[in-house]
This record gives C-alpha cells, structure tokens and sequence, in this order.
C-alpha cells in the first residue's frame, strides 16, 4: 500500500529536488569514502610524525651512552626527553638495554619484542601500565677492548598526541568537505532553478493565453523544452483545424438546409390548402422526392465532418483500394437510390496499397460512385489500380461529366450545383478532394475515349507490401 | 641526628615491615570524629602549612584532615610502594620533589581530575590533568645580616663565585647547601642548576674547595645562617627563608638576579585514593581565591611571583625567573644512571659524611 503512495510521491518529485537528492547523496558517499580515506591518511601521518619524534629520542639517548671501566653507561640527554615532551600529555616509557640484557636504566618492565625488524631501527606496540604505547627501538653496537656487543635504547610514548593529531586531520578534511559540499549542493540548486526557469515562462505564457488563442507559441526555448513546445503546437493545430471544420460544418449546414427546408414547408402550406384531390398527390409526390434530397444531402454533410474529423485524427494504415472498391459497392446505398443503374467492379489480382484510413476513403467512394449513378449516364464502372508510383481508385461513367466551372470550383465550400433541387454533386466531389488531399493525395479528372468520364482519387504507392 | 633518622626512615620504606608510622610528624586539623577524614602527606612544615588546612576544614564539619609531614624522598619512596601493591595510603600527596611526582604519574600512579579552577592554571604547571602545581616559591641565597657587609651581599651567582676565590676568603667553610642526596628538592635545584647554566660546575668547584657544608633541611641550614654558624647559605627555598626572616632580622635573603629557579609545589592525587571527593575538593580550595589568599599568607607563593598580584617588592625581572614546569622531561632527573653520574659529579665536591 504505501509502496504505491511512495511511488506516487516519487513521480511528483519536482526537478530541484531530485537533482539535490542526487548530489547530494552523491557527495555522502563521496564523503564518507574520503572520510575513511582521511582518518586512514590521518592515522599514518600521525604515526610517522611521532615515530620520528621517537627515533630521534632514542638516537639521542643511545648516543649518549659511553664506556666507563668497560660498562656502558647513558648520560640520558634533557634534549632527548624534551623531544618527547612535545607530545605534552603522552607518559614516557624508555630502558637501555645492555650487552647481556640487563637493565641499565630506565623501566625494568619493557620487554623488547621477540620478532624485530632486521635494521637498526624498529618499532613495536605494547601496553604502558596499562595504557596503549608505541615504542620505538635504536640499536648501537660497540666494539672496545673492554666492552664488544649490542646496546638496545627503547623508547616509548602513550598515544594522546597521535591520536588527537589523526583526529585533527580528519576533522580538517571533513568541515572542507562539509562546506564545499553545501557549496556543491547550493549551486546544483540554483543550476536546477535557473535551468527550469524557462518552464516557468512557458507556463506563465500558457496561463495568460486568450482561451480561444490557438495560434502556434513562440519556439525560441532551450532545445529540451522546444520538443514540448512543438508538441503542444502541434497539439493545438490539429485543435486549431477541428475546430474550424467544425464551424464550417455548422454554417454549411444552416446554410444548406434553410432553402431546402424552406420549399418542403411551401410544398406542405400548398398541400393543405389544395382541394383538388389530383393536384393534391401530385405536391405530395413532390415533397417526398424533396425529403429524399434532403436526407441525401445530410448524408452527404455528415460524411464530409466524418472525413474531416478523420484525416486529422484517424491513424494512417496500409489500405488496399481494391478493399476499398469492393466496400463502397456493397454498402448497398446505391441499389436503393439507383436499382436500375448497373455497376460494374473493375480490378485486378494484384494489391493497390495506400497509406490511408478506409472509412474515409470508403466515403469518398460512396460520394463518386453516387455522383456517377445520379448525375452520368450508365454503365458505371469503379476499380482501382496502380501504375508503379501511383495508386488510383476510380469511377468511370459514359457522360461528359460536370462543367468546367463545377470541376474549377471543387473544395470551395458553399459549391452546389442545385443544391436546392436534391442533385448536390458538387458537395460529393469536395468531400473526395478533402480525402485526397488528406492522405497526401489528389482528385483527378479525365475524358476518356470514346466517351465517357473518369473522376480518381490518387495517392502515392506504398512500396514493399505485397 | 637527622640523618640517622632520614636512614631508619629509608629502611622502614624499603622493607615495608613496618606500618607507615614513620612519618616525622602528624597533626589532625578538624573534629575528631568527622565523619570523612582527608589523609594528605606533605614535604611541606606543619605549621607552615596549618592556616591553610584550617582554613579548608573551617567550612566543612564533616571532614577532618589528618596532616602528615614527611621528607620528599620517603614520600616519593611510599607513595611509590602504595602504587605498587594498591595500598590505599593518602588521599593527597603535596611534594616539592616535582621530578619524583613527575615520575608517580609518568607510573600511572595518579588520578585524573579536572575543573574549571585546574584549567584555569597555566600549562606549565599542570600536566596530563594528573599534577598541579600549587604555589610560587623562589631558590633563594641567604645570608647573615652581621658576618657580610652590605657590600659583599652577591646579587647573582658570579658574585658568590667571587666571594670564594681568594685563597684568604672569609666565607671559605661558611656556606651551606643542601645534601642533594638527602634531600629532593636539594637534588631538584641542583639539577636544574646543572641545566640551566654553566656556573653550575664553577660553583661545585668553588663550593668544595672552600669545603663548604651540605646538610639537609631548610630549618637547620637557615637557624645556622642566623647563629652565625654559616654566612651565606645557596639554593635555600624562600618560603621558610621569608618566614625566618620576618621574625629573625640576622637574616637576609637575595633572589638571584642572574636567573631566579621558582618552584611549584605538586599535588597529586593517588590513584587509589580512599576519599577521592574531598581530595578534589581541597586541590579546587587550593586553587581558589581563598586558598590562594591562604597560600599567600602562608609564604608559600611569594610575592612578586604570583600570576594576579602586582606587587613587586622583592621580584627579579619575568625573564630571570625559570619555573620548573611540569613536564615529562623532569624523568631525567630521576634517572638511575644519571642520577648515579650527577650524585658522584657532586659527591666529588662534597665528600660525604
């Protein structure tokens, strides 16, 4: 359970904050390595310096020691114990030793270590009554006539100054780490800081924005935010286009339907007052063949907001255009608007594939193969082919197809031919523009030989799918 | 007489047959039957020391001190002892043998103790929070106000030297010294004598070939001085000097003007002490404005040697002065074979008894 309240507090760590955790933990487990690394080194300088101190004592006291009537005899120096004494608080242990091992002063109780080192010069730890030493051993030899034989000068010393000097160094090292690394930390704060600032901008920016402003935001941001940005406007072009297509869509429809609606109304106040029973069914006639239009032109609308709304938000997929072809001609509309008419498929073995969305190709289709039944002559044929580079999904009829002005005019959006009368060809056509132009493709239109009339959609072949 | 009795003293320490009554004086300040008794052995005089006992004990009627005297070499030599075998002996040990105290702690023989009144000392008269040095007290050259004329009254050590040269010197047989194997704070003069200067040989030469005399204890050496039996007497500590002084006007007293040895008597504390408490609380009483005061009056810090007191009567100037601090390289000074080397060096002046 509170993994999950972890995670999610996790996610909304802001930036400044992660970074600071980063290096923060960064500089503790630097810290605590080079902490380590700093009492160890402490350590070592520590023992070096005060072994000196020791070797030197114990150099001073071993030369100090004379022959008198063939015994060795130290004159111990003050030097060497003032020497000493600058470790101010540590005990002074120290025995010379003599040829035979006997005490010739200082303290009985020191032993000399078993194992020494080889040189002339060692070093052992012990325990001073009681209390931790180090001890440092000089050797000296003699070669009299009275007196031939080794001399050993030990000399030890407590470790208060030792330990209080490796403590120092580490203390040192450790307040240097600890104020450079809130230094380090301060500054990858403000780095952090000054580095979101942007965002900041960018959002202030946004929240200031007139909520029906969807023009593109200004781009000169660092690189890192920019991707977001240009998201965003992308974003907002694409709302910036639904938007509008839906605004046309409005106004295209009040403005379409009015004169439609208008004339059924006249039909159906004539209607009602006709008293002749003849001239009666002939206005009813005529306003079922005027709804029937009407219901078409609707279709037709409502099939180009399709369209639009897809191109823009439908993902693009390899479509065959022979899929296509075939759907349109089974949707089954076109027996009912036309069941004389005959259609014939036209296509072949080999697939015709386009980058594109079906639905919408699939209405365009509809809208050419209608325009052919209602507005050419039979027999209509639909196929659709490729020619290496480019795929088609065609129409072909035996009229002579629209007028010059209607085909200039196509995607213009108030073009009817009659709208008024029910034969909205010039609607249809737009909508299939729309689709072409969409799925980077384009509406073509040709006389073919003898006679006749091709309307296509063409899009660019898609290569390597079989 | 005194030496006899230094030797059966001796004897008693070594052999540690008998029961530490060798002492060669008590004296219990306090009730009787206090409930807690503070046992301190001291190289210092009874009644030198008494006003500042008294003083300790006036505000605590629960602790009796029981006040022993003792020479400094049988002191070091029993608190050694009880080190040794964890007899508890004293609660506080005050020596001026400062080397033999330096030694008991250099042993791991003392207890550790501090306070704001110990920190507040200087460095030099304290070391490892084990010893402390607690009262100012100048070598001093005594001489009889009769037997030398003002004139021939030697400021530094070279006059001394000067006194003794001629063959026909009046002083030749008339200047005492201590026996520095008698006593410690005779040896601790003369060793830090030996350190601090090369007059130090010059002296030992002068002083045996006048045949001068060596004998142990403050007491005698300065009664001789005021008898006449001696003129001039060296390395006299000048708290019992300036006490005979005040009463006895046959004596006068010189602080060397060439360098002045001023020593600070060491307390310590024994590790096994059986009444660690009010140990601590006389050295804090010690260190204190009060003790101070009573130290003061006592002649144990002499005046013009004292950190927070301007009076400067009878001082030598701060640089001829040279505390003995209490530092570890005092050990030399006890060292065997140094100590057998300086002994005979000085015995060669002072043929023995």
């Amino acid at each position: 359970m509170w993994t999950r309240e972890l995670k999610e507090a996790a996610a909304n760590l802001s930036l400044t904050a992660r970074v600071a955790l980063a290096v923060g933990s960064l500089l503790l487990i630097g810290g605590v390595v080079v902490s380590l690394a700093a009492f160890a080194y402490g350590r070592e300088a520590a023992r070096e310096t005060y072994d000196r101190l020791l070797v030197g004592a114990a150099n001073d006291i071993a030369a100090s020691i004379t022959i008198v009537e063939g015994a060795p005899v130290a004159d111990l120096p003050l030097s060497a114990f003032q020497l000493l004494a600058l470790a101010p608080d540590d005990r002074i242990a120290y025995r010379v030793v003599g040829v035979n091992g006997e005490t010739l002063t200082g303290y009985d109780d020191l032993v000399l270590p078993e194992r020494r080192g080889r040189g002339d010069i060692s070093f052992f730890n012990a325990a001073f009554f009681g209390e931790p030493a180090r001890y440092a051993v000089v050797t000296r030899r003699f070669a009299e006539r009275s007196l031939n034989g080794t001399v050993h000068v030990i000399v030890g010393q407590t470790l208060l100054a030792r330990d209080a000097l490796a403590l120092d160094i580490t203390r040192n090292v450790f307040l240097g780490l600890i104020i450079s690394g809130t230094l380090l930390l301060l500054l990858a704060v403000l780095v952090v800081r000054s580095a979101l600032k942007p965002l900041a901008r960018i959002g202030e920016a946004f929240a200031k924005r007139d909520p029906h402003d969807l023009t593109p935001m200004d781009t000169r941001v660092p690189r890192e935010a920019a991707v977001m940005i240009e998201a965003l406007n992308g974003f907002m072009a694409r709302l910036d286009r639904q938007f509008s297509s839906m605004q046309n869509l409005i106004s295209d429809t009040a403005h379409q339907l009015r004169t439609p609606v208008a004339a059924l109304r006249a039909q159906a106040d004539l209607a009602a007052e006709e008293t002749d029973e003849g001239r009666r069914r002939a206005i009813v006639e005529r306003i079922h063949r005027r709804s029937v239009s009407l219901g078409l032109l609707l279709d037709q609308m409502l099939s180009r907001a399709l369209v639009l709304h897809r191109s823009d938000s439908a993902r693009r997929e390899v479509v065959d255009l022979r899929d296509v072809a075939l759907e349109a001609l089974d949707s089954g509309d076109l027996q009912l608007l036309a069941p004389e008419t005959d259609i014939q498929l036209d296509i072949g073995e080999v697939p015709v594939p386009v980058l594109a969305d079906s639905p919408s190709l699939c209405e365009a289709a509809k809208n050419l193969l209608t325009n052919a039944v209602r507005h050419g002559r039979g027999p209509v044929r639909l196929g659709a082919s490729g020619d290496g580079e480019t795929a088609s999904l065609w129409v072909e009829d035996q009229g002579e197809g629209p007028p010059e002005a209607v085909r200039d005019s196509v995607g213009e959006r108030f073009v009817r031919s009659a709208a008024s009368d029910g034969k909205s060809a010039g609607l249809g056509l737009s909508i299939a523009k729309s689709v072409a132009e969409a799925f980077n493709g384009r509406l073509e239109f040709q006389n073919v030989q003898p006679s006749g009339f091709r309307v296509a959609l063409a899009f660019p072949l898609v290569e390597g799918v079989s | 007489m005194t030496i006899v009795r230094i030797c059966l003293l001796l004897a008693a320490v070594v052999l540690q047959s008998e029961p530490p009554s060798a002492q060669e004086m008590t004296h219990l300040f306090g009730p009787e039957d206090a409930p807690r008794r503070l046992v301190v052995r001291s190289t210092t005089d009874t009644d030198i020391f008494a006003g500042v006992v008294e003083a300790f004990v006036e505000g605590r009627p629960g602790v009796s001190v029981l006040y022993e005297q003792w020479g400094s070499n049988d002191l070091y030599g029993l608190t050694t002892a009880d080190c040794r075998s964890g007899d508890v002996g004293a609660d506080v040990v005050i020596s001026s043998g400062v080397h033999q105290m330096v030694k008991l702690v250099n042993d791991a023989c003392a207890a550790k103790y501090q306070s704001a009144l110990t920190r507040g000392l200087p460095q030099a008269l304290r070391w490892r929070d084990e010893m402390w040095g607690i009262t100012r007290e100048p070598a001093v050259i005594v001489y009889n106000r009769t037997g030398v004329p003002p004139a021939d009254v030697p400021q530094t050590r070279f006059d001394l030297l000067d006194l003794l040269r001629p063959e026909d010197s009046p002083y030749a047989g008339k200047v005492a010294t201590y026996d520095i194997e008698a006593s410690g704070l005779g040896y601790l003069f003369a060793f830090m004598d030996s350190q601090e200067a090369t007059t130090f040989g010059a002296l030992l030469e002068s002083l045996g070939r006048t045949g001068a005399d060596a004998t142990c204890c403050s007491a005698e050496i300065i009664e001789g001085v005021a008898t006449g039996r001696y003129l001039l007497a060296y390395n006299v500590l000048g708290s019992y000097a300036e006490g005979f002084a005040r009463e006895d006007d046959r004596i006068g007293i010189v602080l060397p003007q060439d360098y002045t040895l001023v020593l600070s008597r060491v307390l310590m504390i024994p590790r096994q002490a059986g009444n660690m408490a009010d140990a601590r609380a006389f050295l804090d009483f010690l260190l204190s404005q009060q003790g101070r005061t009573e130290l003061r009056q006592a002649l144990l810090i002499a005046p013009g040697l004292d950190d927070d007191s301007a009076d400067a009567g009878e001082a030598v100037s701060e640089t001829a002065q040279r505390p003995i601090g209490l530092t570890p390289s005092l050990l030399v000074a006890l060292d065997r074979q140094k100590r057998d080397q300086f002994i005979r060096l000085w015995r060669g002046s002072f043929p023995g008894p």
